[in-house]
């Protein structure tokens, strides 16, 4: 699903440079769920950020799917983000002034989907996590939960092949932080592969593989037996 | 092309950020409402120009004769100069190239009689060529023509008032007038911008006249409109070599000012061409600086707006939006505020104009107005100022790296 080779990355500070990934190996099978953990300046940002495609690596190799991430134009990284990726953030970075349902339709948008095809779909996703008689409010009508429950449905809806999480629940007060876990879960139990930046131990304790990062380099990865989040909810 | 999702897409984000766009759009409405009323405003005092130097066309020379002033040639002083037909024809002549047009004139009065009514009027008797020189305009029939010189036939063309004074409520069309004793049909009736007097005029073959008054070939007054190509200077050189030539046949002292007066009307056109040339290019200049004003106002509003959707902008690119679909949005945007506002500002600018026009006569501002030329040119500018209103700011919300624009703060 996903191979990593020799990743360096540095980013200009001055006139020095400061190197923040040095020589990740990695590979990733589908169907996994995996926790990138460490504190914070230890690289699991930028790692999450160069699997995105929303930056690049200075060198290694970097395999999606069998196909090799490198030297992207901006417009391909887009068709390959908008294809492979869905994205859930802390802030949930929803559009402001567009509704649940238009959020969520968003990506097909830029697929290229007819516009009944896509609210159609959307109106699916959002079934999927519960929020469908939310469609038409905006992200401000809705709490904290429903938003990043409208996020998770705007991040399925391009059916992508990588589910990528900058700190899902940090934004959170447990109790949601649970019920959205539980629901993360669920889709891990469908057979989405994803991949969690967190340094919450308990959010990383119900994924199935924890990497530990510092300093730029993997200290530590090691299975774990998964804890359930339905059992809290 | 047509992409009606793009376009709900920068509706649905003017309509949310409604104030925003109000602000923006602003400045070029008041930009462009400015140069429509300046616009407009100079178009007036042309018009109010062209309207003192009468309906007639501009490129006139009016020759007329008079008596000597100086022995000449063994010719004594207060010699009476007067024009004949073989004048007329030396000068089509000479300068059949330079001349457009040109006629003779003959003036009469007459007392002019059609049944009971009575009035007196006066006579031009003209060339067929002297219809475009005096911009005379056929309401009716026909003006005079070869055939009426070559037969000496008694028609006249009558004016527009001189039907309305003789005939009431009928036509004068085929009917006999009575000329001081002599009866013309009426073959023709005219209108003239050049105001009342003009219309109280009665044309008739110059041959008829000369036949009539006095059986000779008199000519009172020749004139003539020089070819349009020729410029100032040209048409000034023309006028000299006339007077010259003129004065040659006719054995006048060149320095005799009285004998044959030569008005080029050249001369003063020019000065009013340059008069209103120049008020022309400073409205352009004041028009496309407010205009270039309003651009960089828009530009300013659309690199602050871009700023504050930097975060929606990293969004989009993050779910896969192309460069391309970002600038689209941005310059569309721009583009469409732009003309929308445009437009806004020239329909105000055309209304002040259109409410305040008549009360500006008093000022030598007449018939202010924008022409539809300029409102389509101002569409194409207006869209181009959008445009590069809009590149530059698109282009910075192209280049924003999702990364950074989802960087939590």
């Amino acid at each position: 699903m996903l191979q990593i080779h020799e990743l360096h990355k540095s980013y200009p500070i001055g006139d020095s440079s400061l190197h923040v990934l040095k020589g990740i190996d990695l590979s990733v099978e589908e169907g996994e769920m995996v926790a990138i953990m460490g504190s914070s300046g230890s690289g699991k940002s930028t790692l999450l950020n160069i699997i995105g495609m929303l930056d690049e690596a200075d060198s290694g190799d970097y395999i999606l799917d069998g196909l090799t991430i490198k030297d992207l134009t901006e417009k391909k990284a887009a068709v390959y983000r908008n294809k492979f990726l869905g994205f859930i953030f802390q802030s949930f970075n929803l559009i402001n002034y567009k509704t649940a349902l238009e959020n969520v339709a968003l990506p097909l948008y830029y697929q290229g989907m007819k516009r009944k095809e896509r609210l159609e779909l959307a109106l699916f996703h959002l079934e999927k996590v519960g929020l469908a008689e939310w469609s038409h409010h905006l992200p401000k009508e809705l709490s904290g939960g429903q938003k990043q429950r409208v996020a998770i449905a705007r991040a399925l809806a391009a059916n992508p092949k990588l589910l990528l999480a900058d700190e899902p629940t940090g934004a959170l007060d447990t109790k949601t932080s649970h019920e959205i876990m539980a629901f993360i879960q669920q889709l891990n139990d469908e057979g989405k592969t994803i991949l969690m930046v967190t340094h919450e131990e308990d959010i990383a304790n119900m994924c199935k593989r924890i990497i530990r990062l510092r300093d730029g380099v993997i200290m530590e990865d090691t299975k774990v037996n998964q804890v359930r989040a339905e059992q809290y909810v | 092309m047509f992409d009606l999702d793009l376009w709900r897409e920068i509706f649905q984000s003017i309509n949310k950020n409604r104030t925003r766009s109000l602000l923006s759009g602003f400045t070029v409405a008041f930009a462009i409402l400015l140069f429509a009323i300046l616009f407009g405003i100079a178009n007036g005092l042309k018009n109010t120009f062209k309207e003192a130097f009468g309906d007639d066309a501009t490129n006139v020379i009016f020759i007329n004769s008079g008596t000597t002033t100086r022995a000449n040639k063994g010719l004594q002083a207060g010699r009476k100069i007067q024009f004949k037909n073989e004048d007329f024809d030396f000068i089509k002549d000479e300068f059949g190239e330079k001349v457009e047009f040109i006629t003779g004139r003959i003036y009469r009065n007459v007392n002019a009689s059609y049944r009971s009514e009575k009035n007196s009027y006066s006579v031009r008797a003209v060339h067929p060529d002297h219809q475009f020189l005096e911009k005379t305009k056929i309401k009716e029939g026909r003006y005079i023509n070869q055939n009426d010189l070559n037969n000496l036939t008694k028609v006249v063309i009558i004016g527009r008032l001189v039907e309305e004074d003789l005939f009431s409520k009928t036509t004068a069309m085929g009917k006999y007038i009575n000329l001081s004793g002599i009866p013309y049909k009426v073959v023709g009736v005219f209108t003239d911008d050049g105001g009342d007097n003009e219309e109280r005029l009665i044309y008739m073959p110059i041959s008829t006249a000369q036949q009539v008054y006095g059986n000779n070939d008199y000519i009172d007054q020749i004139n003539l409109s020089y070819n349009p190509e020729l410029n100032y200077d040209q048409a000034l050189a023309f006028g000299n070599d006339l007077t010259r030539e003129l004065k040659k046949r006719f054995s006048v002292a060149t320095s005799d000012q009285r004998a044959i007066r030569i008005f080029n009307l050249a001369e003063s056109s020019k000065r009013v061409d340059m008069m209103t040339f120049s008020l022309t290019v400073i409205i352009l200049v004041i028009g496309f600086g407010t205009l270039v004003a309003g651009v960089v106002g828009i530009s300013n509003i659309m690199i602050f707006i871009v700023k504050e959707r930097t975060k929606e902008i990293g969004i989009r690119k993050a779910l896969g939006a192309s460069p391309r679909s970002i600038v689209s949005i941005i310059l569309i945007e721009s583009i469409l505020i732009t003309a929308i506002a445009g437009y806004v500002g020239l329909l105000v600018g055309i209304g002040v104009l259109e409410l305040a026009g008549p009360s500006l006569e008093a000022y030598f501002i007449k018939d202010p107005g924008v022409s539809n030329s300029l409102v389509f040119g101002a569409t194409i500018t207006l869209i181009i100022a959008g445009g590069i209103a809009g590149y530059v700011p698109a282009k910075k919300a192209s280049q924003i790296k999702p990364i950074v624009a989802l960087r939590n703060d």
